[in-house]
Formats: structure tokens, sequence, C-alpha cells
């Protein structure tokens, strides 16, 4: 816990540090305001999944009128983990796990939704550096970039099939010239753990403000105790499920007993 | 309706459970079987991730097996000290077999080792029933029922370390039921089956017990290898889900009971040529998904190992 709470202070250190790089002096005025419907989603055992709304208001104060009112990218990431990827071949007709390539912190959900196509917001390395859209995340591997990319590929295409990545081009809509909102899926299967969700505000390529929040993914009810009484006590935890099933199988015989 | 599985950490429909646990209860209070062969692989076809359904119906396997032998303890149906020799040798093998299933858990070899393990067990077992039960429908057609001699004697009998079970009025070398035991409990750890299918067998034919004891002593040990595996599971993998397996204990013990009504319907060969088929139908579903090509070629785990 205390680990993961260091790590995301260092993620936050991290993202305001690029995001001030990044933003250029000419638009010191510009701002960005925003927030989420709700920083805490609980999964419940009867979680069917959820929308988070991610919304905010923009303020560029530019000396042009025009069409062009600036664009906006929301990201939200989860936590990290490590993660091997095992491809499989043909071995004496059946298919076998043989390579197999570990990949370091890989964010377990990834969104993105913006105004319009990324690669129309900013250019190539921009993106590539805040590491926006699914297929820029740069999975670290100790395996060279070559050999690891179709790893890479599996790991992008099965988290979208199970609707954790996703890349939405056109979800954030704009209400009049300041006021923008977008909603994110939280699907059945999310992760829980301590999310992060980010705001980019682009004006013709160039990045005018970015804005983070913490958003928290917890298990709650009685499949948390579960959960964490299985991690924390697992020899109690198996001892309980072995007197569980002690009783229900003396209950059923008691129940179903024909005298 | 859906409900969260806190282990398996996906949310399942509550009642494409429940009617599993029941039809797999029906199934073997029909046929006299645990029923954890049939329930691993359809646990896994519905996308319970494999490690969590093997563990999860060891412990589902203890409270059938409970109920179970009670009633056979009522008839006096359980020779205890056969049950224990078993047992040691069980506890041997179920320690082993869990410390299998933790390595190929690691090197991401244990999902095919699972579906290997059934396909050759329930090949091999199907076909073998199948054969069994035909050939005996066949003869009671013709009414040329062959007698089966009393007792017969193999290389078995030579072996040391003799003991006395009374119950089973037998005097056999205690190495045999430990063996059998040990075997047994490897299985049960890997493939998440109580072994009855591989024990029943054994125990009648090769140590030669009578059958009215073999069903409640191979309960009667089944309860505890299947305790000590999901316990260890518990501590080695954390793939026990305790949700999962409430669900399917007090599903699969109402289908028991109406399968066991169901049972004495039907006559034994029938019974038997019935199971066998399902158990091959089973078998051939696993094979071929080991054979044809996997819609990715990619699977992704946890790493930090």
């Amino acid at each position: 816990m205390f680990f993961s709470t260091r790590l995301q202070i260092k993620t936050f250190a991290i993202f305001y540090a690029l995001a001030l790089t990044w933003a250029p002096q000419s638009h010191a005025q510009s701002s960005l305001v925003t927030d989420i419907s709700s920083h805490l989603v609980s999964v419940t055992s009867d979680f069917t999944g959820t929308e988070l709304l991610l919304f905010g208001a923009i303020n560029i104060d530019d000396d042009e009128e025009g069409p062009n009112r600036g664009d906006v990218l929301v990201v939200v990431r989860g936590p990290e983990n490590d993660v091997i990827v095992r491809r499989k071949e043909r071995v004496a007709g059946i298919w076998v796990n043989t390579k197999a390539i570990e990949f370091a912190r890989v964010p377990s959900f990834y969104a993105l939704a913006s105004n319009r196509p990324v690669q129309e917001i900013a250019p190539p390395d921009v993106l590539k550096r805040l590491r926006i859209g699914p297929s820029r995340l740069n999975f670290r591997a100790a395996e060279s970039e070559q050999e690891k990319l179709p790893f890479e590929e599996a790991i992008v295409r099965q988290k979208s099939l199970a609707n954790l990545y996703s890349d939405q081009e056109t979800a954030v809509y704009f209400l009049g010239d300041t006021l923008f909102r977008t909603t994110i899926a939280i699907p059945t299967n999310v992760p829980v753990g301590d999310y992060i969700a980010e705001f980019y505000l682009f004006k013709d390529g160039e990045l005018l403000g970015a804005q983070s929040s913490p958003l928290f993914i917890k298990k709650s009810g009685l499949g948390r105790q579960i959960y964490d009484f299985a991690y924390d006590y697992p020899a109690l935890y198996g001892i309980a499920a072995i007197l569980l099933a002690l009783l229900a199988g003396w209950i059923a015989s008691a129940i179903f007993r024909k005298d | 309706m859906t409900v969260y599985l806190p282990i398996a950490e996906i949310s399942v429909n509550l009642f494409l459970i429940l009617g599993m646990g029941g039809a797999i209860g029906l199934l073997s209070g029909m046929f006299g079987v645990g029923g954890g062969f049939l329930m691993t692989p359809l646990l896994i076809f519905v996308g319970i991730p494999p490690a969590v359904s093997v563990a999860t119906v060891s412990n589902q396997i203890t409270a059938a097996s409970v109920s179970g032998v009670l009633a056979h303890w009522r008839r006096g149906n359980v020779d205890f000290k056969m049950g224990l020799v078993l047992l040691i040798g069980g506890i041997v093998g179920s320690v082993a077999g869990a410390w299998i299933f933790t390595i190929l858990n690691s090197v991401g070899q244990l999902d095919l080792m699972i579906s290997l393990s059934y396909v050759i067990f329930l090949g091999t077992i199907g076909f073998l029933m199948l054969f069994e039960s035909v050939n005996a429908l066949i003869n009671t057609r013709r009414g040329t029922v062959k007698r089966k001699k009393l007792h017969q004697h193999y290389w078995i009998h030579g072996l040391p370390f003799k003991m006395r079970f009374r119950k089973s009025k037998l005097y056999i070398s205690a190495l045999m039921p430990l063996g059998i035991g040990a075997l047994v409990g490897i299985l049960s750890a890997i493939m998440g089956v109580g072994g009855g299918f591989v024990m029943v067998p054994a125990m009648i034919y090769l140590l030669g017990m009578p059958t009215s004891v073999v069903i409640g002593t191979s309960l009667f040990q089944i309860i505890f290898v299947t305790a000590n595996v999901t316990l260890l599971h518990a501590i080695n993998t954390q793939t026990v889900d305790v949700m999962l397996a409430l669900l399917l204990m007090s599903s699969s013990v109402v289908g028991a009971q109406i399968g066991t009504r169901f049972g004495t319907k039907l006559r034994g060969e029938q019974l038997r040529s019935l199971l066998a088929l399902l158990v091959i139908i089973v078998c051939l579903k696993l094979a071929f998904d080991l054979v044809i090509t996997p819609d990715d070629l990619y699977s992704i785990g946890a790493g930090g190992h």
C-alpha cells in the first residue's frame, strides 16, 4: 500500500514536470478547469460496470477569433503492473506456450477520449512523449524493439477486447466555446486500484495546459473482504473455506436425510 | 442477474453457475460420481481461469463428499482403516501435486497441463467404461453373464508390509493403497477432481475390495485430500473462490438429490454407458481446443515471478 502510494506521487510529479515543460509561456492566461463525476468507484458483488463523466471548462485567451477553439484530450490510466506475454506455437500437433516476454509497469486500464483524432491535434513526437493512445504506451521490456513489438500489440489487442483499453476519437463534446464533457466506460472487469485522470488542452498542436486528478476504484462490500482475507491471511482463508465446505456438506446431509 | 466472483475477479451470470452446479449435481447423483472431472472443464469453458476452477472445485468436492460419506457411514459402508492408509498416500500425493501446480503456473504451462491431463484421463477411462458397459449390455441381451472369480492372485500380493483390512475382507500390502492414494492425490491437486473415477476402479480391480464399501471409503478419503488441496492452493496461489464454491455447493447438492432418484430407475449398464459417452464428449472438446488454432496466439499473465 505504502509503495503504491509513493509510486502514485511519483507519477504525479513526472506528470506535472512534463506538463510544465510543454506549456509555452506565450499562452500564460489560458486555463483549464476540470472535474470527474465521482472520484471513487466501488466494485460491489453486483457491479455491472458504470460510466464516469469527465468535464471541464477551457479558457483560451487568444487574440485571434476563429472556429478553432482548442483541442481537449482526456486520459484515464489504471494502476500499472508487470505482465508476462506468452506466445503459442504448434508443437507435435498441439498449441504450447513457447516464447515469453515480461513487460514492466503495464497500465491495467487505459482510456483515451478526444474531440478529434489525436494525430490531427498534436505532432507524433509530443504524443509519444506524453504516451497518449494505447499504441504509444511503449511498454518496457528487456527484449529488442523488433522482438517485443508483436507482444506489445498483443497486450493492446487483448486489453481492447476486454474493454480495458479504449481510444475514442470523437468522444469529447464541446458545449459552447468553453465547456466540454466526455464519458468513459468503466467495465465490469475493471482492475481495482489508484487511477489517474489526465486532461490536456492543445491549440494548433501546442500543449497549453494540463490537469490531473486521482480516481480510486475499490472493491467494496463482501467481495472486497473476501479478496483481502484470501491475500492477507491465505492459510486462515483456506481453513475457513474447508470449514465452510464441511458445514455445507453436513447441512445438505441433514436436510435430505430420509428417515 | 450477475454476481461478482472476488477471486476469479470476473462477474458471471448467477443462474448460469447455479444451473451448471445443479446439472453436474444431477449427473453425480445419477451416476454416483463426484463430478469434479466434469465441473472443472465446464467452469473453464465459461471463462473462469483454469487455476481458479481447479482450486475452487476441490473446495466444492469436500462439501459434496461430506454429505455423501455421512449417508454411507450410517449404513456402515466405510472401511476407515483402508481410508486412512489411502489418505496418508493422498496427503503426500496432493502436496507433491500442489507443488507441481505452482511451478507449472509460474512457467506458463499450467493451462496446457490441466487440459492434457484431462484429455488423457477422461479419454482412457471413458473408452474403458464404454467398452465394459456395452459388453455387459450385449451379454445380458444374450443371457450369458460370465461369473467372476472370487479371488485372484497377481504380483501385487507378493509385496511386503501386509496389513489386514477387516471391513474389506483383505490381507494385502499397505504399499498398494498408499500408492493409489498418492497417485489420486497428485491428480486431485492438478486437475481439481476428487479422483473417485480413478480410485473406485483401482479399489475394485487392483485391491479387490468389495463393491459395497468402495464408494463410502473413497468418499471418506476424498474429503481430506480435497480439503488439503484447497488449503495448499489457498496458500500457494490464492485461487480458491469461496463465493463460486458456495454457489456450486448449494446448487449441486439439490441436483444430486434429484439425480439419485433418477439413478435408481435406470439400469447399471445403461447408466455407465451414458456416463462413458459424456466423459468422451468432454474429453473430445478439450482435445479439440488443444489442436485447433487459437483465436489469439498470445496470452497475458501476471508477471513478477
